[in-house]
């Protein structure tokens, strides 16, 4: 099967040094990984084209790059599955982090912020002779996480990243839910409330591309949200975050749907006058548009909201 | 980074061996920095899958039948009082690891649970589902970011430096990134960079493992020991060579051939799949070379073992066989082949560590230091066990790591010129000046591969094995002429590539150099032309120096026995 790659290239020591995209055309099988044919291009058409690539078999984490437009591991990928009508499979290096050479990535700032999670195990108290002992369960559950080979794909397409880079990140966030969630760590507490800061558990919009392009299955954004619970029942003090994801609910219980003005009250507290005052300009446009109510911005409770309280009930006892 | 770095002990490699190293020698008091070309968490240790042995005393294991199983498992090459050492130190290492935050997986009182692995009786392999090693790797790194290690990430090492005395003085390398040469000077240094698996075509290893260690050791004066020891692993898959673990026969999968028959009972009534696995990639081969395989492999079966099982512990491979071979585990049994996978052999060292003899019964470079799958004590002989080669890293890459740091505490600095790194960046400019021709490097690294497969691979003879001495000189030549298409100081693969074939071509020279001296056949060493094991001649090992002029000098070191006495292995 002929394919195009359709490869964006960059290289800084050539003037002007803009990235472009540039095009090689390629006989593949069906078996061939997109990291077959960059390594095909490499040994046969340019020696120049770089990237990362070590161990073919998605493990070691060094070939994530964004294929059509997803990040993803170029060794876990088919061509067969990526290529266009017109056989086209566009390849390009992973978002939110500089670009050194064509496919190859600065993760500087990945590793930082995985620094920033203090990511060892602190245990408390002394250290036993055998192993800790620890459920099976706990630790099977710990392996999902654990799987996670910090490749950074989650990163590069991570929504919440790209509009604020002092985000924490999905990889970061998942590393730092290993240790609250090991039952040998003694820190949580003290992780939580780190995490409980702004650029913390409470950044993510929860877009879920973190767990639409892992390769792991690793769940970030599940992790996340595992987190925010967590932080919730250890009584870490509340933020914008953690206050709006309860009254969200607790509105909900109670009115049987979503009480916005309510919600923004009670999330920022009446006496933030300014913060409140700030949100009328949406109010009158979401107004202007017709999204408000025709009963008016205060809501009240749905019909039959008594059923509705009794199903949010069931569902508080079985998470 | 400025020429201005020492260090007391400084560590090439950022895998298992070196940041166990690297953690131990900072725990000694020593001022340590590692050196390595690709990220720590991207090293080959993570590709390790099944697990890690230990004979656990306090849970009814003995370390006696650890060690013996090692030894047998060698086919009697393991030096006895190293085997000793590794099963005795085997339990409270697993017990550290642990302590670290490896999250390995548990029985229902909550302990460590086990598996069972290759060569041996009794389930003492303990294991992370089947992500061992990436779990270790990641911890390890956890632990290094706790105690501030610093590391030269991305950096190449070109070469070993001596000063006036012949004493082990630093390491040249490069920053990728920026091509910016440094020589980092240290009273001690430790190699511990891995395999040599690319020197084979197809090979389980990762494509950065081609043996730089043990060239720039070897150029520097030290010796490799046994490097016609190369394991072939039996259960990889066809095209690119990638690995399925032992865990799969571990938990009960079958090797069955073109008729159904569960074959190994053929070559080893008791063992059956679990024999050491030079028998059971011999047994393959021979099934695939007398007919009775399917397209060039057999077939490795783990229907029985129901999908919960596979879910839990190989949930890895099974990812690993759905995206790479598009086989459902639970559905069907997955062509399988044995391909080249560890070297046993590798930059001699005593059981500290240590590449020199402070009596001279071996000669060497002081202040030099090995560890890990590069390094050669020896424990794995002439065949290692599955799941011995994790422990083999975390145990003496720990030793050396103290070892080098007391020796750095006796020595003064060493005194080396910095023009040294002048001489090697005039060297890489060199290659890199070279016009391009029609030769690449990539096809005389293809054509090593294949020739080191096809000649010394599974079976070998004397005229297989000339053969591929008589490709390797040719291929030398080429080499010496062959040019670089990318010129750029920035991230150059294409010039890094060019410089492991360099090490690649000593390696895979040594490697034929042993295979011609041995005249028997014994573990992985398996020549039609010599079929039987020959205590009286052979019970020793091996040792290649490089001479000034390119060519080797060899040496010959007894093995040494402890308790057993070497006998027929029976699997
Ligand atoms: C697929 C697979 C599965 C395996 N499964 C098991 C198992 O289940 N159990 C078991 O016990 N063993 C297993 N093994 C073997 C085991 O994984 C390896 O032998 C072991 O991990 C090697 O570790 P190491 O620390 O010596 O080297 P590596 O982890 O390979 O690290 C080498 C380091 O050296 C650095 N380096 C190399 N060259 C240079 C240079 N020129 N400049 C700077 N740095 C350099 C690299 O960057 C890297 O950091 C397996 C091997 C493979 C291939
Ligand atoms: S090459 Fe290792 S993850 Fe792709």
């Amino acid at each position: 099967m002929i394919t195009i790659f359709r490869i964006r290239r960059f290289n800084p020591e050539t003037s002007p040094s803009m990235p472009y995209f540039q095009e090689y055309k390629l006989d593949t099988e069906r078996a061939d990984t997109v990291l077959d044919a960059l390594m095909h291009i490499r040994e046969t058409l340019d020696e120049s084209l770089t990237l990362r690539c070590s161990c073919r078999g998605a493990i070691c984490g060094s070939c994530s790059m964004r294929i059509n437009g997803h990040a993803a591991l170029a060794c876990k990928t088919k061509v067969q599955a990526m290529a266009s009508e017109r056989g086209v499979v566009q390849v390009e290096p992973m978002n939110n982090m500089p670009v050194i050479k064509d496919l190859v990535t600065d993760m500087a700032g990945f590793w930082d912020k995985v620094r920033q999670v203090q990511p060892w195990l602190q245990p408390a108290g002394q250290e036993p002779e055998a192993e800790y002992l620890a459920s099976s369960e706990s630790m099977n559950h710990l392996t999902g996480v654990m799987g996670c080979i910090m490749c950074g794909a989650c990163v590069s397409d991570c929504a919440a990243l790209e509009a604020d880079e002092r985000f924490l990140g999905p990889a970061a966030l998942a590393k730092a839910y290993r240790f609250v969630a090991d039952p040998r760590d003694g820190a949580g507490r003290s992780r939580l409330l780190a995490l409980n800061e702004p650029g913390g558990m409470w950044d993510c919009t929860r877009c879920m591309e973190c767990i639409e392009v892992c390769p792991k299955g690793v769940g970030a954004m599940d992790r996340i949200m595992s987190l925010r619970s967590r932080g919730i029942q250890a009584g870490v003090p509340s933020t914008c975050g953690s206050r709006h994801a309860e009254v969200f609910a607790d509105l909900i219980y109670r009115k049987g749907r979503l009480d916005e003005p309510m919600l923004a009250a009670r999330t920022f507290g009446l006496q933030n006058l300014s913060r409140l005052l700030s949100l009328l300009p949406m109010a009158l446009r979401a107004f202007v548009r017709g999204k408000v109510p025709k009963s008016g911005p205060l809501h009240r409770a749905i019909p039959g909201v008594e059923k509705f309280r009794r199903l949010f009930q069931r569902m508080e006892e079985r998470p | 980074m400025t020429t201005a770095n020492e260090y007391d002990v400084l560590v090439m490699g950022a895998g298992l061996a070196g940041m166990r190293a690297a953690l131990a020698a900072h725990e000694a008091g020593a001022r340590v920095a590692i050196m390595t070309k690709v990220h720590p968490v991207r090293s080959h240790s993570n590709a390790a899958q099944g697990g890690i042995n230990a004979a656990m005393t306090d849970r009814g294991d003995e370390w006696e039948e650890h060690a013996f199983e090692t030894v047998k498992g060698s086919d009697y090459l393991a030096d006895q009082d190293a085997v000793e050492i590794l099963a005795q130190e085997a339990g409270r290492e697993i017990l550290t690891l642990e302590h670290m935050g490896v999250i390995f997986n548990r029985n229902e009182e909550g302990r460590l649970g086990t598996r069972r692995f290759g060569g041996q009786k009794r389930a003492r392999t303990f294991f992370v589902s089947d992500f061992t090693g990436q779990a270790m790797l990641h911890v390890l790194f956890e632990q290094l970011i706790k105690a501030r290690v610093p590391v030269f990430e991305e950096w190449f090492v070109t070469s070993l430096v001596k000063d006036a005395d012949g004493r082990c003085a630093g390491l040249v390398g490069f920053e990728i990134r920026t091509s910016q040469f440094a020589l980092v000077k240290a009273k001690a240094v430790i190699i511990a960079s891995g395999g040599l698996g690319r020197v084979f075509e197809p090979s389980t290893n990762a494509l950065i493992c081609t043996g730089d260690g043990m060239a720039i050791a070897y150029r520097a004066g030290a010796a490799l020991m046994d490097m016609e020891m190369v394991q072939y692993h039996p259960t990889t898959l066809k095209g690119k060579g990638l690995l399925i673990t032992e865990a799969a026969r571990g938990e009960g999968a079958y090797l069955l051939n073109r008729d159904g028959e569960r074959f190994m009972k053929r070559y080893a009534p008791n063992m059956m799949e679990l024999a050491s696995r030079d028998v059971v990639s011999r047994a393959e081969q021979t099934e695939i070379n007398e007919g009775r395989g399917v397209d060039g492999c057999v077939l490795l079966d783990c229907r029985h073992l129901g999908r919960q099982l596979i879910h839990e512990r190989l949930r890895q491979i099974s990812d690993e066989v759905q995206s790479f071979a598009g086989i459902d585990l639970t559905k069907e049994p997955v062509p399988i082949r044995p391909g080249m996978h560890y070297q046993m052999g590798g930059i001699k060292t005593d059981v500290d560590g240590r590449c020199w003899e402070m009596h001279g019964a071996w000669a060497g470079v002081p202040g030099l230091f090995a560890a890990g799958e590069t390094a050669c004590l020896s424990l794995h002989g002439g065949n290692r066990l599955g799941a011995n080669s994790l422990l083999d890293t975390v145990v003496f890459g720990r030793r050396a790591g103290r070892c080098a740091a007391e020796y750095a505490r006796e020595v003064p600095t060493p005194h080396v010129p910095d023009s040294t790194v002048g001489m090697e960046q005039q060297a890489v400019s060199a290659l890199l000046s070279r016009h391009a021709n029609r030769d690449s490097v990539a096809t005389i690294r293809h054509e090593m591969g294949v020739a080191m497969h096809t000649h010394l691979g599974v079976f070998r003879d004397q005229e297989g094995i000339m053969a591929a001495k008589g490709t390797l000189e040719s291929l030398r030549d080429r080499y010496s002429r062959v040019g670089v298409q990318d010129k750029g100081r920035v991230f150059n693969t294409s010039l890094i590539r060019a410089l492991e074939l360099g090490f690649m071509l000593d390696c895979a020279e040594t490697i034929v150099c042993g295979a011609l001296l041995r005249r028997e056949s014994r573990g992985a060493h398996f020549r039609t032309d010599y079929l039987y094991r020959d205590d009286e001649q052979w019970l020793k090992h091996i040792l290649v120096y490089h001479q000034p002029d390119g060519s080797s000098r060899v040496e010959y070191l007894p093995v040494r026995l402890t308790r057993w006495e070497p006998k027929v292995r029976i699997y």
